[in-house]
């Protein structure tokens, strides 16, 4: 328990400067952000998330890779005196001086369960495990929600047309954070759709890879056995010799 | 004796919030029964279009409760005969509409048999949740 | 706009422009797979006309049927991001001064004139959506939303007749209209209780016209998800009045009515255990078997009830006699 108190106390620490030795006398620019409805004074080079840290907040939730692949910091923000609504990733955008945020930890959205094999590979699939995907009304939201610049709307139209391809392309950089899912005025969980859509596709749709499947002859054939048992038998020096030795690029 | 319908603030009310999300001078009706006539649903139903519309010139809620307005397949047959030019299919959308807003649906899809969903055209798809959920 | 003006315009843009034809198309949800069959017959029998249906790109689901109430604008989002498409495809040269935006669904169409009707008389209602929707260009309201049926009516009859090269002489005929491609005024194309636009059509491919009394009552519509048995009446109604008045084959140009007059003859079945399945066709199948094409362009494969044997039938009959 305090080893997590002395890290997190650690973490807070340390983003209290821009760099090592840095003091926060000699910040110079500075913003004034919002959290939750409470005002908060940051450096103004800090991403929304080590902002948060700064300010005091511990992140358990909303917080994962803190590169911009897992969708967790999933954030909402307004600038001041504008009305529109923007959504961004925590761990990746800076913070603006009048931003006034909260994250969103969490989006509830039941996933289907569902055995592509098993399926037709056919537009019905949607119908089945996420019949309100009929409800799109093509109003755009979910596009302008979607912290990855990704064509929500232009995916699931696909869906509905059953082209799993532009489907697959449309979605595939998807993190799965939900603000579109939230926004949707059809009530459509449109990351889950994606990924049905990608699921279906992978198996049925997209081309077969030879050479995966002529690899896994050869293993089952036994054409590897040899050469793995030396190496599960070789000794400590053996192992360091081939180590050093082993195939790679150039320095 | 005749009965004395009375009509209340409230039922005045329900009217001009139908006549508003219609765009249709419900008094116009003269109750001819030509949309009656012409309805291909009918027989599912049970209050007559020309009955529902005299409900709703009557404010009379009640007619929210029927199955009416849900049947209707939005075929505007009773739109191009009415002799008084009225939109009934304006008047059916605005009184689902009126339950529709309250975040009641009439169908929840996810009860319709998974064997359908592997026949059903997305045609009738997308025209049934446009319809009758909200 | 009313309908004179646009026949007025239409006009004055010159004359046969019906050859060598580029128009904007919008195919709707259901073509791209259940009515393959639609679309593949149609667009094989525009191209023997001269006409290319150069699809829209990035076109979304109309949302059959046309948002009916005063006050909503989010539902008619979706038809107007539609008509800026055609606006994109004419500054990108996809097609050439060309605002006509053609449908092969009537159901569509219907969805996307009723839209167009209301951005018309409505100008305060399209600003506000051009607003919304901010990350497109405006809508500028000049598109024509156009059936099929009616591109086909301006062609003239010599030229159609002259593609037929298989007349399909001895085969009864019963076009059946439904409602979206009739109703209501000012959007349906022909007279809503007398239309003749599939009539006339049929007998330029040599087939006799039966007139069916019920051809322009509603198949049910979308009541087939939760009405199933309700659909089946209309449909056993409908189509033992065209049994009757002599029909070999029905005939139809809407997704919705082929499935609830076509594949729901299962259930009419089941109901009615005296009723014959009856073909229903789309009439652009019918005129691609005229015209001579092969399956690729019939795809008789996708109709629920399969036509061929009957088709073949009149077939021999003309051959024989």
């Amino acid at each position: 328990m305090s080893t997590q108190t002395d890290m997190m106390e650690r973490i807070s620490r340390s983003t209290r400067s821009l760099t090592t030795g840095v003091d926060t006398n000699d910040v110079k620019n500075w913003v004034t952000i919002h959290i939750m409805g409470r005002a908060y004074e940051v450096p103004a080079d800090l991403t929304i998330m080590t902002a948060m840290e700064f300010a005091g907040y511990k992140l358990i939730r909303s917080c994962g890779c803190r590169q911009g692949f897992c969708g967790a910091c999933a954030t909402v923000f307004r600038r001041e005196g504008e009305y529109k609504l923007e959504t961004a990733l925590a761990c990746q955008t800076r913070v603006e001086d009048g931003m006034s945020l909260v994250q969103i930890p969490f989006v509830p959205a039941g996933a289907a369960s569902y055995d592509v094999a098993e399926e037709r590979y056919a537009f019905s699939v949607f119908s089945k495990y996420y019949p309100e995907v009929d409800r799109c009304v093509s109003c755009n939201t979910c596009t302008k929600a979607c912290p990855q610049d990704l064509e929500v709307m232009d995916y699931i139209q696909a869906a509905i047309r059953g082209d799993f391809e532009a489907l697959t392309e449309g979605s595939f950089d998807c993190i799965q954070c939900g603000l579109c899912a939230l926004r949707c005025p059809a009530e459509i969980a449109q990351y889950h759709v994606g990924q049905l859509g990608r699921r279906m596709y992978g198996r049925h749709g997209s081309p077969e890879p030879d050479h995966l499947r002529t690899r896994l002859e050869e293993i089952e054939r036994g054409d590897f056995e040899d050469a793995l048992n030396e190496l599960v038998g070789a000794s400590q020096e053996k192992l360091t010799k081939l180590y050093a030795a082993r195939e790679r690029e150039s320095d | 004796m005749a009965e004395k319908t009375v009509i209340t603030s409230a039922d005045r009310e329900f009217h001009e919030r139908i006549v508003a999300l219609s765009g249709q001078a419900l008094t116009m009706c003269d109750q001819c029964g030509t949309c009656t006539a012409s309805c291909p649903m009918i027989n599912e139903m049970d209050v007559m279009p020309s009955q529902l519309m005299r409900m709703v010139q009557l404010g009379d809620a009640g007619v929210l409760e029927t199955k009416t307005m849900w049947l209707c397949a939005s075929c505007f047959a009773c739109t191009v005969r009415c002799p008084r030019g009225l939109d009934l299919s304006k008047v059916a959308e605005a009184l689902r509409q009126v339950t529709l807003r309250k975040a009641i649906d009439r169908i929840d899809i996810r009860q319709i048999p998974a064997e359908e969903f592997e026949e059903l055209p997305q045609i009738a798809l997308v025209g049934a949740l446009r319809k009758l959920t909200g | 706009m009313t309908q004179d003006n646009d026949h007025a315009s239409r006009e004055e843009r010159g004359e046969s422009k019906t050859g060598g034809l580029k128009l904007p198309y919008y195919p709707g949800c259901t073509l791209k797979t259940t009515a393959r069959n639609l679309e593949d017959s149609a667009l094989a029998v525009a191209d023997a006309l001269g006409i290319e249906l150069v699809e829209l790109p990035r076109w979304n689901c109309c949302g059959v049927v046309a948002s009916l109430t005063d006050d909503d604008l989010m539902r008619h989002m979706g038809p107007v991001r539609n008509f800026i498409r055609v606006q994109e495809m004419n500054s990108t040269g996809l097609v050439e001064d060309e605002l006509r935006l053609v449908a092969l669904c009537s159901m569509c169409f219907n969805t996307l004139k009723q839209t167009n009707k209301r951005m018309h008389e409505r100008p305060k209602d399209l600003k506000s959506i051009n607003d919304l929707m901010y990350r497109e260009e405006d809508y500028r309201g000049e598109v024509e939303v156009v059936h099929f049926l009616e591109i086909l009516r301006e062609i003239e009859p010599e030229r159609i007749a002259g593609l037929v090269s298989d007349p399909l002489e001895g085969l009864k005929v019963a076009p059946y209209y439904g409602c979206t491609l009739l109703r209501p005024k000012g959007i349906g194309i022909d007279d809503p209780e007398r239309p003749t636009a599939q009539d006339d059509l049929i007998r330029l491919l040599g087939a006799t016209v039966v007139d069916n009394p019920r051809k322009t009552v509603c198949c049910g519509s979308y009541q087939t998800d939760d009405n199933k048995d309700a659909v089946a009446n209309l449909a056993y109604d409908i189509l033992t009045h065209a049994r009757a008045a002599g029909a070999d084959v029905v005939t139809t140009f809407c997704p919705l009515c082929a499935f609830n007059l076509d594949n729901r003859q299962r259930v009419v079945m089941e109901r009615h255990p005296d009723f014959e399945p009856m073909p229903v066709l789309y009439l652009t199948q019918l005129m691609a078997l005229a015209f001579g094409f092969g399956e690729e362009a019939c795809r008789f494969d996708l109709n629920y009830t399969d036509p061929r044997e009957v088709l073949e039938a009149s077939r021999l009959v003309r051959e024989g006699s």
